[in-house]
């Protein structure tokens, strides 16, 4: 673990997944966890990638649709083999800054490829595959859509350099007329609006914060502790729902998530008419 | 002969785009069908908006209607572009994430609900961020599960178009009708400016940004189905046939080696609007041996 030029990314794919051949920009491959064998995705940097909007470790045309395919592979391999085997759980290694901004991306339908990723997590879920999105840096806006929002189970380090959230803090401040330091006093009071992980602890959508670890040069016994998270989110993600119903259901999300539970119950009572 | 006035022509055009959500929706579902739920005097508003001294819609901006399509169960959710620009909300998605959710129940039961999106949305409302991002990710997941059982069609018609991350549930729908009028793309013209500087495009040239993401564009690639006038029968007429069509053999977005291919295909520093029609558009709709 001493390359000092691997992204989060790439570096927890390696120690978790091992020195798997991948190719970039989505590294993707089987590895040990526990007793079974998982399929472990990232999205790297590829300074050489055809479309120069996208070399860095975000998500364009090329990393959407091979995400997607990388997921499709393990649900086709796993639906040949028959219906007898537990299917194999998929773990998101979530360290994206952002879709990519670009006019060629516009062009040839980014928005697309980043559906496909939506599609194919989604479909790994219905299919019973157990979808961990494991969260190591940045989970930003249309990236952690297409990689890592559609999982059963959401984690996350509590470390510096992770976020999940909608638009990146400085362009958040110009769109609504904010200054940086407005965003962060808004944020302290408004959980939704908060950059930190402890605040989207809150909103019920995360499963494990997990403390102590150094995100960048992870010892050996803090591998394991975050290996151990992921067996037990796999197991639990195999005893609940396929949809995405939990998140719901937790005490932060009954606090904060007060809105969203309501419009659903009233919403079904009103669904059929009297 | 009758030598009297000539017949009426019906020439009587309703423009589709200058109805709001309500009434977009309501011109959708047969006569008289139209039932809104969860509608303004129920008052279920933004727990957030006001937090931040900014006025609440009584609806939220978005608007949930039961009725029939062809004399089958529907349900129209349609997004309100005069409130914070289509934003996505917390009790906004929702409304449109649960919709989309009785309806997956309902069709789990053998009851077929025809579910109907109208995109009018810049995507995540910034005021909810984190939440108008959850959200969406709900209802992309509700799209995916429900289009199983019944053709999900999303209609973007104008003038605000459909952007960020509700551009991907676009791309999930089984069809997606637009108008000229309608933009699609995940990216606004103004983001992509902001962030890749005006080298990589200018926003203000609105032909270029039309040839780029506008509904003719976008249904000659094959990332939209069809290309209607702006007028509420033909709208109509659209989403109609578009339900007789049935759930596709392979969405849109699951046709992973076709459009791996395709892309293959392009030099992305020669490719234009107009070349990539060639290798995105006669093909559109046939989707690989591989991916069917």
């Amino acid at each position: 673990m001493n390359d000092t030029t691997l992204t989060r990314g790439a570096r927890w794919f390696r120690a978790l997944a091992g020195d798997l051949r991948a190719d970039a920009p989505v590294w993707s491959g089987d590895a040990q966890l526990g007793a079974e064998n998982a399929r472990f995705i990232a999205v790297v940097p590829d300074p050489d990638n055809r479309f120069p909007r996208a070399t860095d470790n975000v998500v364009g045309l090329e990393q959407g649709w091979r995400l997607a395919r990388a997921v499709r592979e393990v649900i086709d391999e796993d639906a040949r083999t028959g219906s007898t085997g537990a299917r194999r759980p998929i773990v998101a290694i979530v360290d994206v800054k952002s879709q990519a901004y670009g006019y060629r991306e516009e062009m040839l339908g980014i928005h697309l490829a980043c559906a496909a990723a939506v599609d194919a997590y989604a479909s790994a879920r219905a299919a019973g595959h157990p979808v961990i999105a494991l969260i190591v840096g940045p989970a930003m806006s249309g990236a952690f859509l297409a990689h890592g929002y559609q999982a059963n189970r959401i984690v996350a380090l509590d470390a510096p350099g992770t976020m999940v959230h909608a638009m990146g803090k400085e362009a958040a401040a110009r769109v609504t007329r904010r200054t940086v330091e407005e965003l962060d006093a808004l944020g302290e009071t408004i959980v939704p609006m908060s950059y930190s992980m402890a605040s989207f602890a809150k909103l019920g959508l995360l499963d494990e914060l997990i403390e102590g670890v150094d995100a960048d040069a992870p010892d050996d016994a803090q591998i394991d502790r975050v290996r151990q998270v992921l067996i037990d989110s796999v197991r639990s993600a195999r005893e609940g729902s396929r949809d995405l119903s939990r998140r719901l259901t937790s005490g932060a999300a009954r606090k904060t998530r007060a809105a969203s539970i309501e419009v659903r119950q009233r919403l079904a009572e009103q669904w059929d008419a009297v | 002969m009758n030598t009297g006035a000539t017949p009426p022509t019906p020439l009587l055009r309703e423009s589709f785009i200058e109805l709001s959500a309500r009434d977009r929706a309501r011109a959708l579902l047969d006569a008289g069908t139209f039932r809104e739920l969860l509608g303004p005097f129920d008052r279920i508003e933004s727990p957030w908006l006001p937090m931040q001294g900014i006025v609440c819609q009584a609806d939220d901006g978005a608007v949930i209607a039961r009725g029939t399509i062809d004399g089958e169960p529907a349900v129209v959710a349609a997004i309100e572009s005069a409130f914070q620009g289509g934003s996505i909300g917390e009790v906004s998605g929702s409304k449109i994430a649960a919709a989309l959710e009785l309806a997956l129940r309902d069709c789990e039961r053998g009851r077929i609900v025809r579910p109907v999106v109208l995109f009018e949305t810049g995507g995540v409302r910034l005021q909810e961020a984190n939440l108008g991002l959850a959200v969406i990710a709900e209802i992309q997941a509700a799209i995916v599960a429900l289009r199983r059982h019944v053709p999900v069609v999303g209609v973007i018609a104008g003038m605000v178009g459909c952007f960020g991350g509700m551009s991907l549930a676009a791309a999930l729908c089984s069809y997606l009708v637009v108008t000229k009028q309608g933009r699609l793309g995940m990216n606004g013209p103004e983001v992509i400016e902001q962030e890749a500087g005006i080298d990589e495009l200018d926003a203000s040239d609105r032909r270029r940004v039309w040839q780029l993401i506008g509904g003719e564009q976008r249904a000659a690639t094959g990332l939209a189905d069809t290309l209607t006038e702006d007028d509420s029968s033909a709208v109509r007429e659209a989403v109609r046939h578009a339900f007789a069509q049935g759930v596709p053999s392979a969405h849109r977005s699951e046709q992973v080696d076709t459009y791996l291919a395709r892309l293959a295909q392009i030099d992305p520093a020669t490719v234009t609007p107009e070349s990539m029609r060639a290798v995105f558009g006669s093909q559109a709709r046939n989707p690989s041996k591989e991916d069917a």
